[in-house]
Parts: structure tokens; C-alpha cells; sequence
């Protein structure tokens, strides 16, 4: 490549004669003594320069070449050589090796090559010029001057002209056994190095200049060099210049010196704006006053007067205590710690294993102590609390993001609360024991009924029985089997009949027990057989029949058959009328009153509004009582008009009694709730009751006494003391006596019915467990 | 009819109320500023009564601010110094950034900054106000003064925070108020009794912290800005009231005590000072000079009924009091140089003892270990080597043992090597039916001048569970009941099969009928019956009171169960010993 462009170009001729000229140069001072012994010395350097200045390029090229060609004829024919006869061939043979490999040598780094590259042609560069302009110091061979080369920045001038691979890693050519291109393009083969360690050792033990050989990495040749080099390279490392003649200390040369000169230094007359004043400069100052006048700019900080601190509360002023800061809270301190966060607690404050593994696995928010009890032995082993400064910051965050309140705190003693009432024991007589127990009943017994003279109890109970018992006894005296789970019992508070109504499914039969007076039982019998049948038969809801045959024996007497299930039979207190509940939503026909003297039937409602639970004839007015589920109407029978609608206040009424006075109902609920109506006051319940834990099934007042009682699914029947005061302004008293305990609880359902005694304080209950039971 | 419709959320509580953005944006600042107005300014969130009302119907979760509050906020000076700032921020960017150098320095010079006193003063109107809110201002100023001074705050913070806990400590030597002191295993607790006020505060454990990252340093930073505040003008104030020199000052002697030693070695020149003070080895200058016994005689007013009794009991806590504040008079302590030597020497010295500890551990000790004056050596390691006849050699605990029990407590328990007694915590007051330890007991016993008993006496007293025997009864009567109804049904049966009873009749029995029993079980009858006929809102109420009177006694027994436990197998432990020696 090379001799083709260095033909065409005149530029690059004279570039390769610089080069020339500088490796000519520059072989003096490395190879001063291999200058000796090579076919060039510095005179002859001198004249060939001096002479071969309009010389061509390739007498260099030429040399440079030849030398390759020795080398090559070398590698051909002395392969076999020893390595120090290499040696010598090198000095031999190539200048530019040398000079090279000394460069390179020079040089302490190996990368940045063309940092280096660039210096030592500014170097030769130096010297060419030098050459030029003091030729005096071409015998040192080393000149600087401050001479400029163009080609400063061409690079294309550093190639080799011995090894034409350029600039690149040698060992690239690690593996192959040539390590280059000359100018014609033939390998440069590697010199042969077979040297082994002992070799080198001999080598370095016996050569006395082994320690100044280098080996070129161009041309892998071994290089000696030369004192004058060597001392180059000691210059170099304690940073001297190269040049030993150099002083670089020469005495300065003041050019603009304190002396005034007669003629000016440059002859540029002066600037106008240096005779006038700068309107910039004069708008900035402007601006800076007026910023200082409007205060926009404060050249000096007022100094700070009063001290850092200082008797704030000097004079406490009344007046400062604002509105706010009356209503201000204080925000709580924090609480105080407990013998649970001692370094060393007693010994009943650590957490056991469970409760530590409890405290772990727990939500930290929920935590009750935020830290783990410890006990350690002294105070030296405490260590760092590690949330120490979680704690402050939360108190802070506390501080100013929580809302704060008032709370009032109400501190009473719990027996305050309690209402003062008279005491049971004062209250007497009510029933507080249980006395008996009328077994016999297979099922639920879901209702009971006394006679009017105290004397006998029915029940009748879901095995489709009802039976009768002597209430002073508990013997069982009669069984009458009915055609069906018996609902409601109720016996004819007429002293002078005796007759007992009892209801199953569709039908209502009045019983005839046959206990008691035989007089007042025939009396009822024939009351009943001398019934004519009325002319003109009318059109009734219900079908009336005279029992007969085995029935009669039985003691039926007469059988009612409703279009459906009745639920409850309740008599009049004068025993003639009979009202029974056919519970039906929607029906017009849910409410009806029979006469028993006239087999008659009435539908007092033409509409029933909901459900209807229960019903109950005034014991003494002629008033009606229909429970709905959430509503008690009363109603005039004479006037045939609505009275009164009473509020429950209550989900499902279950139950209902009216006071022998007339005046007070109390109505159980299925939602445990007993309301006491006081009907002179207000349709709202006077006094709301929640006793029992569980739905209640009945209530019921006694005839004399002031008490009632309510029976529940819980299993309790509660006796209530309830006395009303004929004063009207004086309210009635209710007051709990005795919570009677006996039944027990099957398939949930405890207490069914309660009832009291005509005469005695004596109560009656029936439960599911099949029982009826006499608490005296 | 006439008049126009009134709109809703118009007028009433949802204007009464106003969100946190709300009242940002009405103030036009950022959160951050936001905070540190409130925080500065001791204003809190309000919890509206009904919530959705002032919400305008919706319920999501927010904070409220009364507007009274936020227009309060709005004439604050501070607020204009916030927004300065801002801009000298932004101003002093643009200056970087044109790299106008003079402009930046003349910038740096005007900084804006703002002062407190005038919220001090504003919030805390008098300074009994201040002194009661001093709590947190203290632990915040003892929490920050034991920071590295690297990193999390300025430099100038903590230095000013040490400072002013110095300044604070020495007070409290100097009135000798320190009441009571706890170690936990957080930090240590002091109480002490300034002006009246109860003051407690914490103060951590001389190591250094790993700060946690999900904690917002500018709030606490705020904070502190507002505490040290607080803190030295209240520290000024109290300096005036015991004529002592503020800032702090040793006295003559004091400084001539501790100018002997070489100070170089410790501290630099401008530090020496303030580690002097902080050593706490020295009383301070005062502005007039102290004259002794100035204790006067409290004038006695005539007083009649329960005044008088007040007035006795007032003159007993005094007395106590005072005795109290001499408890240390005439001892002559020593630190070894593992115990906690800042807290120790505060301690003793609140309560008249003299202190010293070696002279490489700090600066100003006031004498050598080899003083045969001293009487108690505070030590916190198994043994010692060298040990002087004349004096204890204590475990630290003693001390702050004796402070809360008001009396020198016998050291035997607190030698070197034996097993510490527990150390209770001072600040709890058992009320009646709470779990006392037994520790507490027997201090208490100490107290009252009693003789320590034998442990196998102590042992009896411990509380009986109080449980209520009803329900027990109750179950009782209803297991009879029961076993009545079976026998019953049992002849019942055995009567429907058929078979004859052999019936016997045998004598009955008198029922002794405990009268006691019977009228107890009425009584309780009697109450619930009464509970039955309770209010509804009573009743929760009633029920609620009970819940937590039960709990505090399950607590309690459940306290004294795992003591019981304890102890037993510490017995049987030394049973076991016993046995094994024999």
C-alpha cells in the first residue's frame, strides 16, 4: 500500500521524509554505540541529512527494506543460531529497530499508545525544526523548540515502516510465526527464542548487559542499549527533561514590565467606551438601589436583639387566656408504665409459652402490652429498646392527628343502678315452692285450665287426650281421648254448670267431666238436653252436634265443627259465651263467639285486620279483647265499635291477660318481652318487662291476689307481684317475687301454659316435657 | 307557603366543619407546611357528631378541622414565614443556577427565619399551662440528644437538646423535686414534682439507635423545634424562681473542684464547659447567695374539722417529703464504670448524696476510688477484685430501689452475685381487689417500720379468690332437684311395670337449715330479681361495669395463680437441694 500512495503524493513524501529525518535523527541517541557498529554513525547522519534533504523518500524506505531483506536472509539461513548471535544481528542490522524498541522501552505505560505515538512526533517534529535553526545541537540529538507541525494530527505518518501491521496489539500474532508485514509485504518471521529459564539464568548471570537489553515487541527482536539511552531513561523516570543541555531554569524576560516604555506595546488607539460611563453597568446599579429602597433587597439583616430565651411569662396577662383556650383539651399523657415493664418484673408478670406465642401471632394494633415482658439478671444486660423512637413518633402523631374529645366518665357504683324495690318477703303471699307434679301426659301438655271451684284440673296435651286431675292430689281421675292434639282447654267459670271446652283441629267439644257436685253435672246435662230446635234455622258458620254413643259415655256433649284448626276456646265469665280463635290470615273468619244456650254462632268481625293470636271477653264490661300480632283491639259488643287499639311495641304477641279489674292487660310476646298495659293511661305499654331469656307462651293474673305470672320457652315461670291501686293517680307496682324453676327444656320449648288458682296463690304450669306442675 | 327552601349542608354543623383540604387550600400552603402549622400551633382533627351530616352525605373517611380552628390559623405570622421561605428557596435554585455567587452568599445571609416565642407564649398563656405540657417535651429532648449527630437531624438540634435536658436535670438537683424513677425496659422513667405539676419523662438507654425507615423524621423534627422552645424558656423561668444563673454556671467552688483535672484530655476547649454541667457532679451559681436552713417553719392556721384533718395530712406528705429529699444526706457514692453513670449521678445527687466515678470515665469526678469516706460502691458486675472493709459494694438497682421506697433499704439483697429482688414499678397505685405482689407487700411493711417477716410466713396472705358462691349454689340446688326427679321417675317406672315397692319408711331427718346461708341466698335472690326490673340503658350499663369488675378480677387471680406456680417449684427446687446435700 504504502509505495503506491507515497508515489502519487507530494504531501505524504514530505511527511515520509520527516520521518525519515527523525528516525535518522533520533538513532543517536539510543544507538550511540550501536551507531558503531551499524552501518551508520552521526556524521554520516549529519551529511546524509544535510545532503539527502531534497533526497526521495525511499533511500529510508530503501534502508528500512534492506534491512528486512537481511532479517529474512537471516531467519533463512542462521534458523540455527543462537539467540545471542540474534542479538547481535539486531544491533546489526536495524537502526529503526532500535530506535523503536528504545522508544517504546521509554515509554512506562503500554496503553494510550497514541497519546505516546503523538509525543514522540512532536519530539521529532522538535527536532526537525531544531535542525533546522540551531544546528549546533544536532550532535545531542535532542532538541525542542516551539515549532508547530502541521502534521501534528496526521497519523497516518507513524506507521512503521518496518513491520506494516499498523497499530495494533502485538500479540495478536501471538500464535502464527511471522509477526508482521514488511513494506514489500513478506512476513516478518520472529526471531527464535528457545531459551529456557536456565538459559536466562546463564544469560543473565553471564551477560554483563543483560540488564539493558529490551526486547522490541514489533519486531520480537532484542535490543541493547546504549549508555547514552539508558541514561535518557534514568533522566526520564526522575522526570528531567531528556535533553541534558536543557536549563530550565533560564531567567524570565519581563515582557510588560513595571517601566514605562516609550512606545506603546500595540499601537490600537484607546476605545471610546473607555472614556465614557457604562449604561449597563449604570441600569444594574440603578435596579440595586431601587431594590434596596423599596426593601426588596436588605443588605444586612437587622441584628437579632433579645436573647435566645427570656422570662416569657414576665407578666401573665388575664387577658391572653382566650376563649380557646378554655375550651382547649389538653391531650392526655401518656400512660404510666406497670410492674409488667420493669427490667426485672416479678416473676408472675412474664408470659408463660402459650401466652408469648399468643402475643406473637396476634395483630400488633390488638396487642395488649406492646413489648414482651423480659427478665433479666442485671441492669447491665438491658439492652437497647428497639422501639424507642416508634413510640415517641406515634405519641406525636397522636398529638396532632387524633381527635380529641370529652369524654365523660361515668363513675357510679354499679348497686346504684339497681332500682330500689319492696322486698319479696314483704309481698307474700306468692307461690315459691314446687309441691306437685301431675305426670301421665306422654307429649306436651299445651294447655290447662282449673275449675272454677279449685277442686280439679284438665290438661290437654298433644296424645290427643285431656285429662283431668284432683288438684290437692295430683291423681289423675279422668282420660278422655279426643280425635286429635288437643290446643286449648278451658273450663266454664260458672260455678253452676260444669262443662269443660276443649279444642282439637277443626272441632271445639264441650265435656262434661262428671266431677264435682252430681247435682250441678246432671244440672248441666239437662241444660244442654233441653235445648229445642229454634223454628227458623239460620245459616251458621259452624255446625253444631250432640254427641252420642261412646262419646257421650265419655262425657262429650257437644261437638262444634269449624271450617278450620281452632287454636283457642275461651269462655265468658258468665259461662254462656264461648269465643273461639280460628287463626287465619285474610279470612273474614277468624274470630267466633258461640252462645252454648241457644247453639248459636256468631262472626262478630266482618274483617279481621292480620293475624289473630288470641282473644279475651272483659271480665267484667262488655268488652272484647282480640290480640293480633302486633296490636290488642278492644272492642265494645254492645256498641259494636273499636275502643281501643293498643301498641305492643313488640314483634309477635303469643299471649294476652286481662286484670279482674278490667283496667290493666299484659300481653307476652314471642320476643321475650311481657308489656303491662295500663289502659286509663295510654294505648303504649306502661312498663315493659324482659325477664325471661326466652320466647313466652303465657301469662295469666290471679283472680284475688295481685300477682301474674308468665311462663316461657327458657323453662322459668316468673311471679310478678303486680299491684294495681283503685287511686287512678297512683301506678300500678310490678314488682318480681319468684322465678319458679322445674320444667325441663324438650325440643326447646319449656313452659306452654300457666294458670293460676280461683282461690289460693297457688300457680299451675304445663310444659313440653309432658308434666303440669302446682307451685304453692 | 312563603320563604325560600332551605338548602342542605347550608348551614349548621357541615359548616361548622371543614376537610384537611379544604382548610389546606383555604390557607394556601402545602401538607408538609400544613403539619408543621398545626403541630406548631397545637391544633387537632375534630370528630363531628354526625359525621355523614358534615360530610355532605357521603360517608368516606376524613378528617375535619373546626373552621373556628383553621381561621385562627389564618393570622398567624408563622404562615408568611413559610411562604418566604419558599420563595428564598426557589430564588436561591435560580441564583445556582445563573451561578451568581454573590447573589447566593448575600441570599444565604437574609435567610428567612421564624421564632416561636409567640406561640409559646400564645399557646401556654400562663406558665403553669407550660409546665403541665412539659412531659413530652422533655422525653422528645432527651430522645434527641442521644441521637449520633450524623444524618437524621442538625447538629445544632441535638446539641441544643442536650442542653436543655442538662439545664433541666441540674434544676431538678437543685430543687431536689425527683420523686420516683423506674427502670424499664424501654428506657428509665422519672417523676418528679415541679411548681406543683407532676412531670414524667423518659429517657433512653445510652446506645446508639437503628433508625427505622417508616418514621417521618419533620414531624418529629417539628416537634422538636417546638419542645426546645418550650423547654428553655420554661428552663429560664424555672432558674429565676431559685435565683440561679441561667444559662447554668457551676458555682465557684464547684468550677475550682473540677479545674484540677485535666480537661484537655476529655473535652475541647469549647465543649468542656457544657461536659462540666453535664456531669451533674457540681451545684450551679446562683444570682443570690443561698442561705442555709432558710427552710421556714409553715405557719400554722387554726383549722377545724376536716380542714383540720386535710391540713394534718398535708403537713404528714410534707414532713415525708423532706425526709425523702435527705435520703441520701451523708453517704459518699462511687461509680464503677459499667453502671449507667449519668442516670446514677442524678439520682444520688437529687437526693443529697455526694458521687464520684473514675477520672478517665468523665469528666468531673470529684474524688478517687481510694477514698475511705465513701460508703457505698456501685458496682454491676459478678465480682470485684479489689474491695475496700469500709463500704458496700451495691448492685445499681439499690438505688433506685431506695428512691421509690423513701427509705435506705437494707443492702443485703443487693450485694454483688445475689440475685436481685424484682424491681417494681413506683407508678402503680393497686386499688382495691387489684393483684398486689408480694414484693409490694413487703416493702410496704418495710415501710410502715415493721420487721421483714420469714418467707414461709408470707406466703398465707395472699388474696383468696372472691369468686361468688351463687351460681355454685345454684347448680347445686338444681343437681338435687334433679336427682329427686330421678329417683321419682325411677319408682315411677318401677311402679308401671308392675312391681310392689317394698316400701320402708325410715326416720327423717331434721334439715339443719343454716340461717346465714339462707338469708345470703335470699339477698341474692333478691338482686336479681331487682336486676330483672332494670332499664334497658341501665342494664348495658350495669352489665358493662360488671364485665370489666370481673375481668379485673380474673386478672388478678390469674397473677396470683402463676405466683403460687412460681413459687411451689422454687420450693420444691430447694427441696430438691436440700435432699441432694443431705
Amino acid at each position: 500500500m504504502r509505495p503506491t500512495h507515497s508515489g502519487t503524493m507530494s504531501k505524504l513524501k514530505n511527511k515520509k521524509r520527516n520521518l525519515e529525518e527523525n528516525e535518522d535523527e533520533q538513532l543517536p541517541i539510543f544507538d550511540k554505540d550501536g551507531g558503531k557498529d551499524g552501518h551508520l554513525d552521526d556524521g554520516d547522519e549529519d551529511q546524509g541529512d544535510l545532503s539527502d534533504s531534497e533526497e526521495s523518500v525511499f533511500s529510508g524506505l530503501e534502508e528500512s527494506g534492506s534491512d528486512s531483506d537481511d532479517e529474512e536472509e537471516e531467519e533463512e539461513d542462521g534458523s540455527e543460531e543462537k539467540s545471542s548471535d540474534v542479538e547481535e544481528d539486531k544491533a546489526a542490522d536495524g537502526d529503526g529497530d532500535d530506535q523503536l524498541s528504545a522508544k517504546e522501552v521509554i515509554e512506562p505505560q503500554t496503553d494510550g499508545q497514541h497519546s505516546k505515538e503523538k509525543k514522540k512526533k512532536k519530539k521529532a517534529a522538535g527536532k526537525e525544526g531544531g535542525e533546522e535553526s540551531v544546528a549546533s545541537d544536532r550532535d545531542s540529538g535532542l532538541q525542542i523548540s516551539s515549532q508547530v507541525d502541521e502534521y501534528e494530527h496526521d497519523t497516518s505518518d507513524e506507521e512503521d515502516i518496518r513491520n506494516t501491521v499498523g497499530n495494533i496489539p502485538m500479540e495478536w500474532y501471538k500464535d502464527y510465526p511471522h509477526i508482521g508485514y514488511d513494506l514489500e509485504g513478506k512476513k516478518i518471521f520472529k526471531p527464535i527464542r528457545n531459551k529456557d529459564e536456565l538459559d536466562e539464568f546463564l544469560d543473565k548471570m553471564e551477560n554483563p548487559d543483560y540488564w539493558r537489553t529490551v526486547q522490541d515487541k514489533m519486531t520480537g527482536a532484542d535490543i541493547r542499549l546504549s549508555d547514552e539511552q539508558v541514561d535518557l531513561v534514568h533522566r526520564l523516570q526522575q522526570g528531567k527533561f531528556g535533553d541534558v543541555n536543557f536549563n530550565e531554569y533560564e531567567p524570565a524576560i519581563d515582557f510588560f514590565s513595571n517601566e514605562v516604555m516609550i512606545h506603546p506595546v500595540t499601537n490600537r488607539p484607546q476605545d471610546k467606551r473607555s472614556f465614557i460611563p457604562s449604561l449597563i453597568e449604570k441600569e444594574k446599579v440603578g435596579k440595586l438601589v431601587h431594590a434596596i429602597k423599596m426593601g426588596w433587597i436588605k443588605p444586612h439583616r437587622p441584628k437579632e436583639t433579645t436573647p435566645q430565651y427570656y422570662d416569657l411569662w414576665a407578666k401573665e396577662d388575664p387577658n391572653s387566656i382566650l376563649g380557646r383556650h378554655k375550651m382547649h383539651i389538653p391531650a392526655p399523657k401518656m400512660k404510666l408504665p406497670g410492674h409488667e415493664e420493669s427490667y426485672n418484673p416479678p416473676p408472675e408478670y412474664l408470659m408463660s409459652e402459650e401466652e408469648r406465642l399468643a402475643w406473637e401471632q396476634q395483630d400488633p394494633e390488638y396487642r395488649k402490652l406492646s413489648f414482651l415482658p423480659q427478665k433479666l439478671a442485671c441492669l447491665r444486660a438491658v439492652p437497647a429498646y428497639s422501639r424507642f423512637i416508634h413510640e415517641r413518633f406515634e405519641r406525636c402523631l397522636d398529638l396532632y392527628l387524633c381527635p380529641r374529645q370529652r369524654k365523660m366518665r361515668v363513675n357510679v357504683n354499679p348497686e346504684d343502678l339497681i332500682p330500689k324495690l319492696p322486698k319479696p318477703k314483704d309481698l307474700q303471699p306468692f307461690p315459691t315452692t314446687q309441691s306437685l307434679v301431675y305426670r301421665g301426659h306422654s307429649s306436651l301438655v299445651r294447655s290447662i285450665s282449673i275449675s272454677p271451684s279449685g277442686q280439679w284440673l284438665v290438661s290437654g296435651s298433644d296424645d290427643c287426650t285431656v285429662r283431668f286431675w284432683e288438684v290437692s292430689t295430683a291423681r289423675c281421675l279422668k282420660t278422655v281421648e279426643v280425635g286429635g292434639a288437643v290446643k286449648g282447654v278451658a273450663w266454664n267459670p260458672n260455678l253452676s254448670i260444669c262443662l269443660v271446652a276443649v279444642s282439637y283441629d277443626d272441632t271445639v267439644v264441650l265435656l262434661n267431666p262428671g266431677l264435682g257436685d252430681r247435682l250441678v253435672c246432671t244440672a248441666t246435662d239437662q241444660l244442654i238436653s233441653s235445648y229445642e230446635e229454634p223454628e227458623e234455622v239460620k245459616d251458621q258458620p259452624v255446625q253444631w252436634a250432640v254427641a252420642e254413643g261412646e262419646g257421650h259415655e265419655q262425657g262429650h256433649r257437644l261437638i262444634l265443627k269449624h271450617p278450620k284448626a281452632v287454636r283457642q276456646v275461651t269462655w265468658h265469665g258468665k259461662g254462656d259465651y264461648l269465643a273461639c280463635v280460628i287463626p287465619d290470615n285474610g279470612s273474614s273468619l277468624q274470630v267466633v263467639i258461640h252462645q252454648v244456650s241457644k247453639r248459636r254462632t256468631q262472626n262478630p268481625f266482618r274483617k279481621n285486620k292480620g293475624l289473630v293470636q288470641c282473644v279475651s271477653f272483659h271480665p267484667i264490661r262488655p268488652y272484647f279483647f282480640v290480640a293480633t300480632q302486633r296490636y290488642v283491639r278492644v272492642y265494645n259488643l254492645i256498641k259494636q265499635e273499636l275502643t281501643k287499639k293498643l301498641m305492643a311495641n313488640c314483634k309477635w304477641i303469643s299471649s294476652m291477660a286481662i286484670h279482674p279489674g278490667g283496667d290493666n292487660v299484659i300481653c307476652g310476646s314471642y320476643d321475650c318481652r311481657l308489656a303491662w298495659f295500663d289502659l286509663d293511661l295510654s294505648t303504649k305499654p306502661y312498663k315493659v318487662l324482659r325477664q325471661h331469656k326466652k320466647a313466652l307462651r303465657s301469662v295469666a293474673y290471679h283472680r284475688h291476689y295481685p300477682l301474674f305470672v308468665s311462663g316461657s320457652d327458657d323453662g322459668n315461670v316468673i311471679v310478678c307481684h303486680g299491684m294495681v291501686y283503685n287511686d287512678l293517680l297512683q301506678n300500678p307496682l310490678i314488682v318480681p317475687v319468684k322465678v319458679l324453676k322445674g320444667h325441663t327444656i324438650t325440643h326447646d320449648l319449656g313452659v306452654l301454659d300457666v294458670t293460676f288458682h280461683p282461690t289460693q296463690p297457688w300457680v299451675f304450669s304445663s310444659g313440653a316435657d309432658g308434666t303440669v306442675r302446682l307451685f304453692t | 307557603m312563603g320563604g325560600l327552601q332551605k338548602k342542605k349542608y347550608e348551614s349548621g354543623s357541615a359548616t361548622n366543619y371543614v376537610s384537611r383540604n379544604k382548610a389546606r387550600k383555604k390557607l394556601s400552603l402545602s401538607l408538609a407546611d400544613f403539619r408543621r402549622l398545626c403541630i406548631l400551633k397545637g391544633i387537632y382533627p375534630h370528630e363531628p357528631k354526625h359525621k355523614k351530616k358534615v360530610n355532605k352525605g357521603s360517608t368516606a373517611p376524613r378528617t375535619f378541622y373546626l373552621l373556628k380552628d383553621i381561621r385562627f390559623l389564618l393570622h398567624e405570622p408563622v404562615v408568611g414565614k413559610f411562604r418566604e421561605y419558599k420563595i428564598f428557596v426557589r430564588k436561591l435554585r435560580k441564583a445556582y443556577g445563573k451561578a451568581e455567587w454573590s447573589g447566593v452568599e448575600r441570599m444565604k445571609e437574609n435567610k428567612p427565619v421564624y421564632k416561636l416565642d409567640h406561640i409559646i407564649k400564645e399557646r401556654y398563656p400562663t406558665f403553669i399551662d407550660a409546665l403541665r405540657d412539659v412531659d413530652d417535651a422533655l422525653s422528645m429532648c432527651f430522645l434527641f440528644s442521644t441521637f449520633a449527630r450524623t444524618g437524621k437531624c442538625h447538629v445544632q438540634t441535638i446539641q441544643l437538646c442536650r442542653r436543655l435536658g442538662v439545664e433541666w436535670m441540674n434544676y431538678i438537683i437543685d430543687l431536689r423535686s425527683l420523686r420516683k424513677v423506674f427502670l424499664s425496659i424501654k428506657g428509665i422513667y422519672y417523676q418528679a414534682e415541679v411548681l406543683g405539676q407532676t412531670i414524667t419523662w423518659i429517657v433512653p438507654y445510652q446506645f446508639a439507635h437503628d433508625h427505622p425507615t417508616d418514621v417521618d423524621y419533620r414531624v418529629m423534627a417539628t416537634f422538636t423545634e417546638l419542645y426546645t422552645t418550650l423547654l428553655g424558656f420554661v428552663n429560664f423561668r424555672l432558674y429565676q424562681t431559685l435565683n440561679l444563673v441561667y444559662p447554668p454556671k457551676l458555682d465557684g467552688q464547684g468550677e475550682f473542684n473540677l479545674k484540677s483535672e485535666c480537661e484537655e484530655d476529655y473535652a475541647l476547649e469549647s465543649e468542656s464547659y457544657s461536659e462540666k454541667l453535664s456531669a451533674l457532679s457540681a451545684s450551679l451559681a446562683r444570682t443570690v447567695p443561698l442561705v442555709e436552713d432558710e427552710e421556714a417553719e409553715p405557719d400554722h392556721f387554726p383549722a377545724e374539722g376536716e380542714d383540720l384533718e386535710t391540713m394534718e395530712a398535708r403537713e404528714k406528705i410534707e414532713l415525708e417529703q423532706n425526709k425523702q429529699k435527705k435520703l441520701f444526706e451523708g453517704l459518699k457514692f462511687f461509680l464503677n464504670r459499667e453502671v449507667p453513670r449519668e442516670s446514677l449521678a442524678f439520682l444520688i445527687r437529687c437526693f443529697g448524696g455526694q458521687v464520684s466515678w473514675d477520672k478517665s470515665l468523665c469528666i468531673g469526678s470529684t474524688y478517687d476510688e481510694t477514698d475511705e469516706m465513701i460508703t457505698h460502691h456501685i458496682v454491676d458486675r459478678p465480682t470485684i477484685d479489689k474491695q475496700y472493709i469500709n463500704r458496700y459494694y451495691i448492685q445499681p438497682q439499690w438505688v433506685y430501689d431506695c428512691v421509690n421506697a423513701k427509705i435506705l433499704l437494707p443492702v443485703e439483697e443487693y450485694f454483688l452475685g445475689v440475685t436481685l429482688p424484682p424491681h417494681l414499678s413506683p407508678f402503680v397505685e393497686e386499688s382495691e381487689g387489684d393483684y398486689v405482689p408480694p414484693e409490694k407487700l413487703k416493702l410496704l411493711a418495710l415501710q410502715r417500720g415493721e420487721k421483714p417477716q420469714t418467707e414461709e410466713e408470707e406466703e398465707g396472705d395472699e388474696e383468696e379468690e372472691d369468686e361468688d358462691d351463687e351460681e355454685e349454689d345454684d347448680q347445686s340446688e338444681e343437681e338435687d332437684e334433679a336427682e329427686d326427679e330421678a329417683n321419682l321417675a325411677e319408682m315411677e317406672e318401677k311402679r308401671a311395670q308392675g312391681k310392689r315397692l317394698s316400701v320402708k319408711v325410715t326416720p327423717g331427718k331434721v334439715k339443719q337449715e343454716n340461717r346465714m346461708r339462707t338469708e345470703q341466698e335470699e339477698k341474692a335472690e333478691e338482686k336479681r330479681l331487682a336486676i330483672m326490673m332494670m332499664k334497658k340503658k341501665e342494664k348495658y350499663l350495669y352489665d358493662k361495669i360488671m364485665f370489666g369488675k370481673k375481668r379485673n378480677v380474673r386478672e388478678a387471680n390469674k397473677l396470683a395463680a402463676k405466683r403460687k406456680a412460681h413459687d411451689d417449684a422454687n420450693k420444691a427446687d430447694k427441696k430438691q437441694n436440700k435432699k441432694k446435700k443431705c
